[in-house]
């Protein structure tokens, strides 16, 4: 066992010393064989001389006898590393342009693969996640539920252990005096529960804690909110905050890592349900129809119960609550998904999104491969000489195949190091990134175990594939012929497979710059395009009438005074009141529309659920939403007179069958209430630009009192000392309101998010397969003219056209650079349907993004032909004749 | 060809085994002694005379030790483990079987068949 052992690390280890003895041992062997010779009359250095000769190669057996010894893998293995170093260093060069391009892919890898782990592959950070499940609606992805029908699938419910539910809301939280505004978690009471969340301090509130509305005023802070706001102050427990002016004492705090139940909304509190009339300012819970109530129903399935079987049960609630309740509510089909990302809602384009980026990436990765392999062979072919002298002294292919590979796989883990850790770096800016200033957009990207793994594999895999390109030119190397002869034979069979390299790398190139000129082109077009909402020369000022405690009459009161005061401000030309504008953050109310014949007012016989806006007569002014026909409201729209409605042309042509034919004719709300159109809006966009035409209605505010406030106020002044004019009324109305001022486009940031992310990644993207393309031909063209130099000085000399020759140097490259770009072209116009989804407006089928793309590969192929071409003019034929 | 190879390293791991047998011998020694005692009939090629030796030494049959050479030069002796005794004396055996087979064969007259 011992001697085994010993063996072993003999193997691993001892090779060194092993080698030292035989080397001695050698030496020994021709001093003595020598003396021999010495003996017999031959002087000492020229018997010396024979001994060596005699004893032969000694490369050969030194392999023979480590193979005889059958291991030394690490000996070997530090050999070639050394010897890589080695030969590295040599030509830096080389060495920087590979390590740099392979920093570069790999980086761009471990980056998009951080966010897919973090976004898609990663489960939520709570015990359990794998049966942790969210209830949604087949027919559009929802997960809503009114309060009242979360209460009866609660108590009836079976499949799951228990199921808890969360609305997000905003709402000013007061510490010290200065109240700001702040996202909340407002959760049924037993969220903690069911989560099986423990909390960092204190301790959760539970179902047990609610006794009907306002009953449990505590409030649990997120870890962050706990560190930024309290300065991590453990005596926080107890302490009492307001809430909208509402006590509520601080009970615990969650740990560290959990930023709620949706990545994409991380709140900074959480509240009861059950005091949802102090958070927002109104109750829904003993509201059935409102089925916006709670955002998310999820709980942990319990063992044994499937996805599917649990849809199954509550599709049946779903049917039940319908007959049980016909006018309220509609029986629905269920299916489970992640609660992470809202089920499908999210999920599907962030996969389909960050599948397509990974996958650009890999393309990347791919054509640095290929750029590299090119690279490697060319390498190689100039090492003709040095493989041919180490073959002719006996080293065995494989051995000279294992230390390039050994070459190409330490270049790629250098690479992938460097790689790894600049993405870690801009992962890190990532991170503390705060895209969208208002909304809790927080997700923590980190270079975890997983993604070094993959920047690890990547590296090696990559290193092993390219270095596999000059491997057939290493076993046709025939070492005699190139010693005698100092160039390679058989050329012509690799430049093919370097052509074919080529025109792959610069195909991928021209499919990224075409995605990345379609998703920039079609970010521009929707920062420029018309969607119903004009944000320019406009500041948005959002607050809530219910953060600072008014109800009843003095809600449209103190909104009618507020639109009075920003009125006066010099240079604003229009102000309107709004209960959510389209585009920004958040989302607007929906409610079911019925034909003015219908008599049966369930939800199951309604004509669809269409937006609600709740605006004041100078809306549409201030927004910048054209009215195509009719009047738009008036301040004498008010509880007393008949009620009205302006509908955009979507819905007109939904219920009345054209844009246009709604103008005079009628129709109902659920509660039987007859409004009359009196104009008809253009169409918008309003929850995502990516949207189809969706149908809205705008009532005055009037007659649908709203807490919920936003003023658009439309000036021709400075926006700066706008938004503090803004301020300085608002604080002489009432100094407690908290509020937000910003410009409108600010505010649509979120909207525009999507665009803006894919335009950049895909414009890095695009930029890396650019630099990519440039060194892949730059490479190609320059080993053809340094190849060609002398026959191509001499045709200069003897007075050839330089036209002539330079068409006779490049063509190759510019042949290979143009079908590479026509395939590039090709596929990039096939993949830009896939960003559709993402950006929208984003199309191939435009002459400007064609145009783009061609003039961007024609200058990129003169950039990189543009030296090598400079060098084939310049060669002078006399110093290269001389140089043989 | 691969049988002929295989006869010929068997051959001269039993050379060098017996050489080995009749006293502590450096390398150059070997191939020395294996001339002097076939009368310069086997010559080994100095090149193949190494990886033979690592081998036997791997597959225990040989050891290594360091010493100086009758001319003062440091150098590596081999002697026989036991179990290169034993070997040697299977390999003798095997080798003679092997030879009286192929003399009674070349013996053979005609007609006696």
């Amino acid at each position: 066992m011992l001697g085994r052992l010993r063996s072993l690390r003999t193997r691993l280890f001892g090779g060194a010393r092993l080698e030292r003895e035989l080397d001695e041992e050698l030496s020994s062997h021709v001093q003595m064989r020598a003396d021999d010779l010495e003996r017999a009359g031959l002087p000492r250095a020229e018997a010396e001389r024979r001994a060596r000769i005699e004893l032969g190669g000694q490369l050969r057996f030194k392999d023979e006898i480590r193979d005889a010894m059958g291991g030394g893998f690490l000996d070997t293995l530090a050999q070639d590393v050394r010897f890589a170093l080695r030969m590295l260093r040599k030509s830096p060069s080389f060495t920087a342009v590979a390590v740099i391009t392979l920093a570069l892919t790999i980086g761009a890898n471990a980056v998009v693969f951080a966010a897919l782990n973090a976004i898609i592959l990663k489960p939520l950070n709570v015990p359990r996640p794998e049966s942790l499940y969210s209830l949604h609606r087949v027919k559009n992805e929802s997960s809503n539920q009114s309060y009242p029908d979360f209460v009866d699938l609660r108590a009836r419910q079976q499949s799951f252990e228990d199921i808890a539910g969360y609305q997000i809301d905003e709402a000013g939280l007061d510490i010290d005096g200065e109240p700001t505004r702040v996202w909340l978690f407002n959760t049924t009471g037993n969220y903690f529960d069911v989560l099986h969340l423990r909390p960092f301090l204190g301790h959760y509130f539970h179902a047990a804690d609610e006794h009907g509305p306002d009953s449990a005023p505590f409030i649990v802070l997120s870890y962050d909110c706990w560190r930024n706001r309290f300065h991590s102050d453990r005596g926080v427990l107890d302490r009492t905050v307001r809430l909208n002016k509402h006590p509520f004492t601080v009970v615990g705090v969650t740990p560290k890592g959990f930023v709620g139940t949706l990545l994409f909304a991380s709140p900074e509190a959480f509240v009861p349900f059950v005091d949802q009339e102090q958070v927002i300012g109104e109750s829904t819970l003993e509201a059935r129809a409102i089925h916006g109530t709670l955002f998310c129903v999820f709980g942990h399935l319990k063992p044994g119960v499937t996805p599917e079987r649990a849809a199954v049960e509550f599709s049946g609630l779903s049917a039940w609550l319908a007959k049980t309740y016909p006018k309220d509510d509609a029986a629905a089909a269920y299916k489970l998904r992640r609660p992470n990302l809202y089920g499908d809602f999210m999920g599907r384009p962030m996969r389909a999104f960050l599948a397509a980026l990974m996958l650009l990436a890999g393309l990347i990765l791919l054509a640095a491969c290929a750029n590299l392999g090119s690279l490697f062979a060319a390498r190689a072919a100039d090492r003709a000489r040095e493989l041919a002298l180490r073959l002719a002294l006996g080293a065995a292919r494989s051995r000279v195949l294992r230390q390039l590979f050994t070459e190409a796989v330490l270049i790629s883990l250098i690479g992938g190091a460097l790689g790894l850790g600049a993405g870690a770096l801009l992962l890190r800016a990532l991170s503390a990134w705060r895209p969208i200033p208002q909304f809790p957009l927080n997700i923590p990207i980190v270079p975890d175990v997983a993604v070094c793994g993959v920047a690890l594999l990547l590296a090696v895999v990559c290193g092993l594939v390219f270095g596999a390109v000059p491997v057939r030119q290493v076993l046709d190397t025939d070492p005699y012929g190139t010693l005698k002869s100092g160039t390679v034979g058989g050329a012509g069979r690799r430049i093919a497979l370097k052509d074919a390299l080529l025109v792959a790398q610069i195909a991928i190139c021209a499919l990224l710059v075409t995605a990345s000129l379609v998703s920039v082109r079609g970010l521009e077009r929707s920062l420029n395009g018309r969607y119903g909402i004009d944000p320019h020369g406009t500041m948005l000022l959002q607050t809530g009438l219910e953060m600072a405690g008014y109800q009843g009459d003095a809600v449209p009161l103190m909104q009618k005074r507020l639109i009075e005061a920003m009125e006066t401000i010099p240079g604003v030309t229009a102000v309107g009141l709004v209960d959510w504008v389209p585009l920004t953050t958040g989302g607007g109310n929906a409610a079911n529309v019925f034909k003015d014949e219908k008599t049966d007012l369930s939800p199951a016989n309604s004509d669809g659920s269409v937006l609600f806006l709740v605006v004041s007569p100078g809306y549409f002014r201030a927004a910048g939403t054209t009215l195509r026909s009719g009047r738009a409201f008036t301040w004498d729209d008010d509880k007393n007179a008949a009620r009205v409605a302006i509908v955009n042309q979507e819905l007109s042509r939904r219920l009345f069958g054209a844009p246009d034919a709604a103008l005079g004719r009628f129709f109902k709300l659920r509660d039987g209430a007859r409004l009359e159109v009196v104009g008809i809006a253009e169409d918008g966009k309003y929850e995502t630009l990516t949207e189809a035409p969706q149908p809205a209605v705008f009532v005055p505010a009037l007659q649908s009192p709203t807490v919920a406030l936003s003023l658009v106020v439309r000036s021709s002044g400075d926006p700066q000392s706008l938004a503090a004019a803004m301020r300085v009324r608002l604080r002489e109305l009432d100094p407690g309101l908290p509020c937000l001022i910003q410009p409108l486009s600010r505010s649509m940031e979120l909207v525009m998010f999507p665009a803006k992310i894919a335009a950049m990644s895909l414009g890095i993207l695009g930029a890396m397969a650019a630099l990519l393309s440039i060194t892949g031909i730059f490479g190609l063209a320059a080993y053809t003219v340094s190849r060609r130099l002398k026959e191509l000085g001499i045709r200069l000399a003897l007075g050839a056209d330089s036209r002539a020759v330079l068409r006779s140097a490049l063509a190759r490259p510019v042949q290979l650079l143009l079908w590479g770009s026509a395939a590039g072209l090709v596929l990039g116009v096939l993949a830009s349907t896939v960003l559709s989804a993402v950006v929208y407006q984003a199309t191939p089928r435009d002459p400007l993004v064609l145009a783009g793309v061609v003039v961007v590969m024609l200058l990129l192929g003169l950039l990189a032909t543009w030296i090598p071409a400079q060098r084939a003019l310049s060669a002078d034929p006399l110093a290269l004749l001389r140089e043989e | 060809m691969p049988g002929e190879a295989q006869l010929l390293q068997g051959t001269l791991d039993l050379l060098i085994l017996k050489a080995v047998s009749l006293g502590r011998l450096h390398g150059y020694g070997i191939l020395l002694r294996i001339g002097q005692i076939s009368g310069q009939a086997l010559l080994v090629e100095q090149g193949a005379l190494y990886p033979a030796l690592f081998r036997l030494v791997r597959q225990g049959l040989l050891k290594a030790s360091w010493g100086t050479s009758e001319n003062n030069r440091r150098a590596k002796f081999y002697e026989l483990t036991a179990a290169g005794r034993g070997r040697l004396r299977e390999e003798t055996a095997g080798w003679n079987r092997l030879a009286t087979a192929i003399a009674s064969v070349l013996a053979a007259q005609p007609g006696e068949a």
